[in-house]
């Protein structure tokens, strides 16, 4: 390798360093994505020119794989809606890991197809490379994409549309044990044979697999967590492909990815108050018999809640995954506007570490509907105010706010909530009174101070907003 | 390869392991979904592998499956790399360009 390639693939690993460091810090962070762009447009070019130079640059494979792949990601991230965030990180997580694991399986191909196997020592490292991609790679695809249809709650086959089970016995643990032993086993078995493929297609189908048992008991709250931990891995993936086609670059920016993706991971389990091994081996919500409901409970009307807000002093918003479904965040501004000015009411917002469908979630929406950054509030800061808040409106909110959880058992048991029980009137606006992702009953429904506004999130928050307009 | 080469790059994967531990310590909940995000347009470092790939196998000529695979596999990098990218900046834009505006 010449030695300014080497030079221009360090000078993008500085840059991923910078970047990754800057995005941690609310400022920074949108200078630190850039130099992470940066970083990559850097060893792309590098990489480019290496082959200009040595004289051997196709550019008709490499320009239309560049611009096709660029144009679907192009359009992928600027039609997506803020709602629908979440999904695409999971796909694009899972492109990344089947990126890696394609060069690896392109690389061993290359070398039956050519009669140019290595031996001894490279032949032991390539094939052991190439084995631990695959299985990182392949199951981070399958992770992923069975992932993102667990966070859209199901796919619409024939204008069907099927739920995304969660389903996961305990016994189904020491299978995915099992399946990791398969897999060292062929890899160890491939070294010997290298040219024979029926290994390799083994490795990849058992690691497709993996990564559907590993994801499929993991619901509610806990996607996120997976996410993450899918990301690391797929930056595990593109490192052990660096050492096959011995590259620095990938090696560095691989491992890097693949160690702060574990790290941001064990943050996410901390916010959650749970742990990483509780989240991957013990099933939470939607695998148990969804609790039946055996309460009912009488919705309020508009105006009667209009009138309960009109003298308050402090109300407090709850915002959930509800908001994000119905769009509702620019009614709610509005809201929060009409009752500042008119009542003189102090507005905040309390959000959830996990509220939606991904951390951040409530931020983004809320942030896209104008509302002022230091009116959100994060759940450690605001609880201590709920027993001086007169009225807590809930928004399609249901187990952030379960009081369920502080009880020790079932499976909200442990997670922090938001404690809109303490206020002096709890507004639940909400469809019905199901129950949430994680399959329990909430109790916050069913207390004498509670109003619930049976309806879509948006067309209650527009009759809300006129029945404050005619007080 | 030789065993040189192979400890240097293994020197690479440990070292980088225990900076990218360093690197994150303390997030605020609200740059979660970003960073993730961000890191994960990185790990379409693979790009770099698969271009590579796909220049070889295509001058070679009588590889036309491992020409296939890293073909995909540019195609899929380059979603990850430029898709990510771009989302991590609309997200980003709308959590902190706001806030900026503000305070």
């Amino acid at each position: 390798m010449e030695d300014w390639v080497a030079i221009g693939y360090l000078l993008s690993a500085a840059l991923f360093i910078f970047g990754l460091k800057k995005l941690g810090h609310p400022r920074t962070a949108p200078f630190g994505n850039q130099l992470g762009a940066l970083g990559m447009l850097v060893a792309v070019l590098t990489t480019i020119f290496s082959m200009q130079l040595a004289g051997d640059a196709q550019w008709v494979l490499i320009g239309a794989g560049i611009a096709l792949g660029s144009l679907i990601g192009y359009i992928m991230a600027v039609r997506v809606q803020m709602t629908g965030m979440p999904e695409l990180v999971a796909l694009f997580n899972g492109f990344g890991g089947a990126a890696s694991a394609l060069v690896a399986l392109s690389e061993i191909q290359k070398y039956i197809d050519g009669g140019t196997v290595p031996e001894g020592l490279e032949l032991t490292v390539t094939m052991v490379a190439a084995g631990l991609s695959a299985l990182v790679g392949w199951m981070t695809l399958t992770g992923s994409l069975l992932a993102m249809y667990k966070l859209k709650g199901g796919v619409s086959v024939f204008g069907k549309w099927i739920k995304t089970p969660t389903w996961g016995p305990s016994w189904l643990n020491p299978v995915k044990v099992m399946l990791v032993i398969a897999v060292a086993v062929l890899i160890y078995l491939s070294i010997d044979d290298p040219t024979n493929t029926t290994y390799l297609w083994s490795i990849i189908g058992i690691s497709c697999l993996l990564g559907i048992v590993l994801v499929l008991p993991i619901g509610g709250a806990d996607m996120p967590v997976v996410v993450s931990l899918l990301n690391s891995l797929s930056g595990i993936a593109a490192a052990f492909t660096g050492f096959i086609i011995g590259n620095s670059a990938l090696i560095i920016a691989g491992s890097l990815v693949g160690a702060s993706g574990l790290i941001l991971t064990f943050i996410m389990c901390k916010a959650m108050n749970r742990t990483l091994p509780d989240v991957l081996f013990k099933s939470f919500g939607g695998s148990g018999e969804k609790e039946s409901l055996t309460r009912t409970k009488v919705g309020s009307d508009a105006d009667e809640v209009a009138m309960m807000i009109d003298g308050a002093q402090k109300v407090i918003i709850v915002p959930g995954y509800g908001m994000a479904v119905s769009q509702c965040q620019h009614q709610v501004k509005e809201f929060a506007d009409l009752i500042s000015e008119k009542f003189d009411t102090e507005v905040k917002y309390a959000i959830h570490p996990v509220a939606g469908r991904m951390p951040g979630h409530m931020n983004v929406l809320l942030a896209e509907a104008n509302v002022p950054y230091e009116q959100l509030i994060e759940m450690d800061e605001i609880n201590s105010e709920f027993p001086e808040c007169d009225v807590a409106i809930v928004i399609g909110a249901n187990d952030t706010t379960n009081p369920a959880a502080r009880s020790g058992e079932g499976p909200l048991a442990g997670m922090p909530i938001i404690d809109a029980d303490a206020a002096r009137t709890v507004v639940i606006i909400k469809r019905s009174l199901s129950v949430g992702y994680a399959g329990v009953d909430n109790d916050l429904f069913y207390m004498d101070k509670t109003m619930m506004l049976f309806g879509d999130g948006k067309a209650m928050m527009t009759g809300l907003n006129n029945a404050i307009k005619e007080i | 390869m030789t065993p040189e080469l192979l400890i240097g790059n293994i020197t690479l994967f440990v070292l980088a392991i225990f900076l990218g531990f360093e690197l994150i310590t303390k997030v605020p909940a609200t740059l979660h979904t970003p960073l993730m995000s961000g890191a994960n347009a990185i790990s379409g470092i693979s790009i770099i592998g698969a271009l590579i790939g796909a220049n070889v196998a295509y001058e070679s000529g009588d590889t036309a499956i491992s020409g296939i695979l890293a073909f995909v596999a540019v195609v899929l990098a380059m979603i990850n790399v430029v898709g990510g990218f771009m989302v991590t900046n609309r997200m980003l834009n709308m959590i902190a360009g706001k806030k900026r505006r503000g305070a």
